[in-house]
């Protein structure tokens, strides 16, 4: 079988009010299932691997073919439990080492 | 070679130079090198000179720009004559069809626009895409209306939106996305606006262009006709004195 291709996002939290791993999660899928439905949803395979409320970075786990999808929804979150928020994308990688050498330069 | 990013559309109310001087350091922090803020006609060259030095200051480069809003075509000459040589940028926001025609086919104009919210006026059709395609005009798409929309609006938005790219590249009419932010916290990174463009079916190329190269051209073009050596396109003044 073939591997799957995957990419590694750091997202960077602009915010006034931290939101939790699980709130930051609800809006990603959120919006992601309003653009693309929920076939669109399921081709992302999109997990949350660490977020760090201090520094409001998160990084989550994405397939390659869903990069722009995942990319657009997140261009597109502006509230996060009625917090005006923006999510930007730091860097994209393909392995977790890359990306934090990457999130450090 | 690192691409350098435009947004020509940064609402900002000017009055508040507090806003201003943080939506500006903002830009330049996500990534942005030549920002454009709609000024009123009425702004002298002082107001015009104090924004670019705070540009300067925020490492970016600033256009002058007006929005002309006419109600007939007439009206739109009158404008344009009164106000082209002021502005590096002049965009016309089409809310009838007759002044969309005329917009599109006058070469003084740099960027059409069209109402967001009401679909029904948003006259980019076929006899407008060529008529824009032949006076060198623009097609500017804003990207807050995608951003503070919601259900059956956005889902109109965007269809007319994907109908409108479509016509604009079969004609090739040049696209610009601008923000047209008003908010800070609404304000996105270059590749973030390119990323939205992939929503009305514009490939990543392109969409990269439209937030690139397609503003640059215009500020570039602009500027060396409102040069004081232009004389006509192609010839400009190189050297004056006795020794010429």
């Amino acid at each position: 079988m073939k591997r799957a291709k995957r990419r590694y996002i750091a997202l960077g939290i602009d915010a006034n009010a931290t939101p939790s791993s699980k709130e930051l999660m609800d809006a990603i899928w959120t919006t992601i299932t309003k653009l693309y439905g929920e076939y669109g949803a399921s081709l992302t395979n999109l997990t949350l691997i660490d977020y760090n409320p201090e520094k409001r970075v998160a990084v989550i786990r994405t397939s390659r073919a869903a990069v722009n999808i995942v990319r657009t929804a997140l261009t597109l979150i502006t509230t996060i439990a009625d917090n005006e928020v923006a999510v930007h994308v730091l860097t994209v990688s393909g392995t977790i080492k890359a990306l934090y050498k990457k999130l450090k330069q | 070679m690192k691409r350098t990013y435009a947004d020509l559309h940064l609402h900002i109310d000017l009055k508040d130079s507090e806003k201003v001087l943080r939506m500006i350091t903002k830009a330049s922090k996500l990534g942005y090198r030549l920002i454009a803020i709609p000024y009123p006609a009425s702004v002298t060259e002082e107001e015009i000179q104090t924004l670019q030095n705070t540009c300067r200051e925020a490492n970016i480069d600033h256009a002058s720009r007006v929005d002309l809003k006419p109600r007939t075509p007439k009206e739109l000459i009158h404008y344009l004559r009164r106000l082209r040589r002021k502005f590096e940028i002049v965009s016309v926001v089409c809310e009838t069809k007759e002044v969309a025609r005329q917009a599109a086919k006058d070469r003084r104009v740099d960027l059409l626009r069209f109402p967001s919210f009401d679909f029904r006026r948003r006259y980019f059709d076929r006899a407008e895409a060529e008529l824009a395609h032949k006076s060198v005009a623009f097609l500017e798409i804003d990207i807050k209306p995608l951003l503070t929309l919601e259900g059956p609006t956005r889902i109109r938005l965007l269809s007319s939106l994907r109908r409108e790219t479509a016509t604009a590249q079969e004609f090739g009419v040049p696209i610009v996305l601008s923000s047209g932010i008003s908010d800070e916290i609404l304000m996105r990174k270059p590749k973030e606006l390119a990323a939205l463009a992939s929503l009305f079916g514009l490939d990543e190329a392109s969409a990269i262009e439209t937030i690139s190269r397609n503003p640059l051209t215009i500020v570039k073009r602009n500027r060396e006709k409102l040069s004081p050596k232009f004389v006509a396109p192609g010839i400009r003044i190189v050297r004056e004195g006795k020794d010429c």
